[in-house]
């Protein structure tokens, strides 16, 4: 009686899974196919000779990803993707909590404040990027205003880079000239990480603040040493999502600066895009996609695993 | 019921699966019965079939001289459908992208816009996808409609690949009248009276040359006109062709003048683009901008300013008696359904009165040689006995000179060479880019 029991129960857990299956097997397909098919499909093609508008397969190794590594171009714009992924995660954690905390403290009228913080997130990249192309244009933009301390930064124009020094063919430092397109990007981004910070410290218990504060905590400890702590899940989920964003950007840059003079805010994607489509290297341009993906991996792939682990 | 919808399910899965797995036989069928329906169509009302003309003439003058072209083909072929196939953006990028996919994809339009030169030749006259047009220009005797010099640019190996519709030229300075008459400056014709101006200019405290590099063949344009003074057309032309090397020390002097030249002008250039750098000298801001001659239309039309008085032009200086081309083609790609079709509108887009409707409009002067000059203004005309007398060179900033590929890595070394002016550096990626002529 009880096996009997048994034997139906996981019959038709086994019939229930398979209408799961069957539900997925459509997207699963679709997915394999122009996800991972044309992954695959753009690594074939980055170790091929397919750098013309004739197509040509054969077998090139990794001449294109060693061309691409001693080619000053990518050189810089791994450079500038190192120093905009800092900055940009850095900025939007930062202020990001900061406005959260301070939305947070019950004051009237917060959903004004936060309505204004995650508008600039409903643009897209590109209305962002021209908007601010015209805000940090050395003769037309906040210039204007600062003239009248006499202060004239060029912004994007900016072809200096700090703290440089000769490594490869490229001066290594922080391009002065990305910091604009770090401005805008934070601009657009940090009410997204203000939302999850906001979710973050809604999710903490406010019997733990009262504790600390009978403890004696002073208002500063509770915040480091009791509410920080517990965003840190928040923090990972942020760095990730943003790092993924500021890994692939394209739309920001080339709306807003383009290359810029001496490649001081070019990307792979720019690059990918004009190597590719201009130049018609086609190899060349599907190994710089290539390389973007493993840089993109470098910070999901963990995450996964760690969630993967997560749910066992 | 549940079991019902699940079988449902499982019955469209399958079915999905059979078409997916059929695809190419199922293709086939579709392509067959396609073609029947064409021919049915054909044989009943004599009607034939449809003429794609793909470009990226999306802009004010130039979509207008596109529909007056079409207006005139439709007028004298009524039976012919005209599909205007336009994609905007990027200065043509977006549509080559789009263009690159539709003919490796063997689905090409029924002809397409190409700067004539080695855009085409390199690219899909190389991979076999152009028919060669040599007898069609026989046939109704064009050979001497066009200039020699313009025939051999849009020829490849002894064959003729696309039809020129307009000329542009690339090797002209225009200059703010105004601030020229303030500062007494004559038209300099020389590159050495060229720098004397721009000393003045710059002490009066204007901006002697406007550029707005942005997108670097502004700059490129520049650059190879100074290589066209310094080394004159024949060897400008042997440059390109691969006889001489870019390791000639006439190239390293031409990077150390063009370097010179970028000395003059304004310190923002990076973040404008060419129309704000027409600003500048519409403005008086700047003295003198080189750019190819669309600016007129800038000028006159944009900016509303008049022709000869509020803007002049000069030819780059060492380059008068020279024309640096630009120029519109279309051709004829292999596997075309109903290439006769096409080849009546290629005859409507060679004939002079197609080259004086789209011409006027677009701001451009006729390929031909024996078009109206009385449909265009003086600049025009000025332009046209300048085409008919001058040598003509082709353009690398506007892809005729030499491969895309080589314009994209040349392009990247000016982008380094405006900010670091390191000319060996400069003539080293020329040199290792050479052989994507």
């Amino acid at each position: 009686m009880a096996s009997d029991v048994q034997l139906k129960t996981k019959r038709k857990i086994s019939k229930d899974q398979w209408t799961a299956i069957a539900f997925l097997i459509p997207s699963i397909i679709l997915i394999i196919v122009f996800v991972y098919g044309f992954i695959g499909w753009t690594g074939y093609v980055s170790l091929s000779n397919y750098n013309s508008l004739i197509p040509d397969f054969s077998f090139a190794g990794l001449k294109n990803y060693l061309y691409l590594f001693q080619d000053f171009r990518f050189q810089a714009d791994l450079r500038n993707t190192l120093f905009f992924t800092i900055l940009f995660i850095g900025a939007v954690i930062v202020i990001g909590m900061g406005l959260a905390i301070l939305i947070d403290q019950k004051l009237k009228g917060e959903s004004i404040f936060r309505n204004i913080f995650l508008f600039p997130m409903a643009l897209s990249f590109v209305v962002t990027g021209v908007v601010w192309q015209w805000l940090l244009n050395p003769s037309t933009g906040f210039n204007q205003f600062l003239s009248v301390f006499g202060i004239q930064p060029k912004w994007y124009t900016d072809t200096n880079i700090l703290a440089g020094f000769e490594w490869g063919s490229i001066e290594f430092g922080l391009p002065v000239a990305i910091i604009s397109v770090v401005i805008a990007a934070v601009w657009q981004m940090t009410g997204f990480s203000l939302a999850m910070y906001l979710a973050g410290l809604r999710g903490i218990p406010d019997e733990l603040r009262e504790a600390a504060r009978m403890d004696g905590a002073t208002e500063f400890q509770v915040y480091w040493k009791v509410v920080l702590p517990m965003l840190a899940p928040i923090t990972i989920s942020v760095i990730i999502i943003m790092a993924h964003i500021s890994l692939k950007i394209f739309d920001l840059i080339y709306a807003m600066t383009g290359s810029g003079a001496n490649f001081v805010t070019d990307v792979p994607g720019v690059y990918m895009f004009e190597t590719t489509f201009r130049g018609n290297y086609y190899a060349n341009g599907a190994a710089i996609a290539i390389i973007m993906l493993l840089l993109v991996a470098v910070f999901i792939v963990p995450y996964l695993w760690s969630s993967r682990k997560g749910d066992q | 019921m549940k079991k019902k919808i699940f079988g449902l399910f499982i019955f469209v899965v399958l079915a999905l699966f059979i078409a997916a797995c059929s695809s190419e036989s199922s293709g086939d069928a579709d392509g067959k019965t396609d073609d029947a329906g064409k021919d049915n169509s054909e044989g009943g009302s004599d009607s034939k079939g449809e003429v794609e003309i793909f470009s990226w003439w999306t802009g004010a003058g130039e979509e207008d001289g596109l529909l007056a072209l079409i207006e005139l083909f439709e007028e004298k072929n009524p039976d012919i459908a005209i599909d205007n196939a336009a994609v905007s953006g990027g200065a043509g990028t977006n549509a080559k992208a789009v263009l690159a996919t539709r003919m490796q994809g063997n689905d090409p339009p029924s002809t397409f816009q190409v700067h004539g030169g080695e855009e085409l030749n390199k690219s899909w006259v190389a991979a076999d996808k152009m028919e060669p047009l040599n007898d069609f220009y026989e046939e109704n005797e064009w050979m001497d409609k066009f200039p020699e010099e313009l025939i051999d640019l849009v020829s490849s190996d002894g064959n003729i690949y696309s039809i020129p519709v307009n000329i542009h030229r690339g090797n002209v300075f225009f200059y703010n009248i105004q601030v020229f008459e303030d500062n007494g400056i004559e038209v300099p014709t020389t590159m050495d009276e060229f720098f004397a101006a721009a000393d003045k200019l710059q002490e009066a405290g204007t901006i002697p040359v406007a550029l707005g590099d942005k997108e670097s063949w502004t700059a490129t344009q520049i650059f190879e006109n100074v290589l066209l003074g310094k080394l004159g057309p024949d060897d400008y032309k042997k440059l390109f062709a691969g006889e001489i090397g870019f390791d000639d020390p006439r190239v390293a002097e031409a990077a150390e003048q063009f370097g010179k030249i970028l000395d003059y002008v304004n310190e923002d250039h990076a973040s404008r683009n060419w129309q704000d750098s027409a600003q500048l000298v519409a403005n008086g801001e700047a003295a003198m901008l080189n750019m190819g001659d669309w600016a007129k239309g800038y000028f006159a039309n944009d900016l509303d300013l008049e022709t000869n008085v509020d803007f002049g032009y000069f030819a780059f200086p060492d380059t008068d008696g020279e024309f640096q081309v630009i120029t519109d083609t279309f051709g004829l790609p292999k596997g075309v359904d109903n290439p006769d079709d096409v080849k009546e509108f290629l005859k409507v887009l060679a004939s002079v009165e197609g080259q004086d409707a789209f011409n006027p409009l677009k701001g451009s002067i006729p390929a031909r040689i024996d078009a109206d000059p009385e449909k265009y203004d003086q600049y025009g005309k000025d332009t046209m006995e300048d085409f008919k007398n001058s040598r003509l060179v082709p353009s690398l900033a506007h892809g005729s000179a030499a491969s895309e590929g080589f314009l994209t890595k040349a392009n990247q070394a000016v982008n380094i060479f405006v900010t670091q002016r390191d000319v060996d550096n400069f003539i080293q990626a020329l040199v290792s880019a050479a052989p994507e002529m």
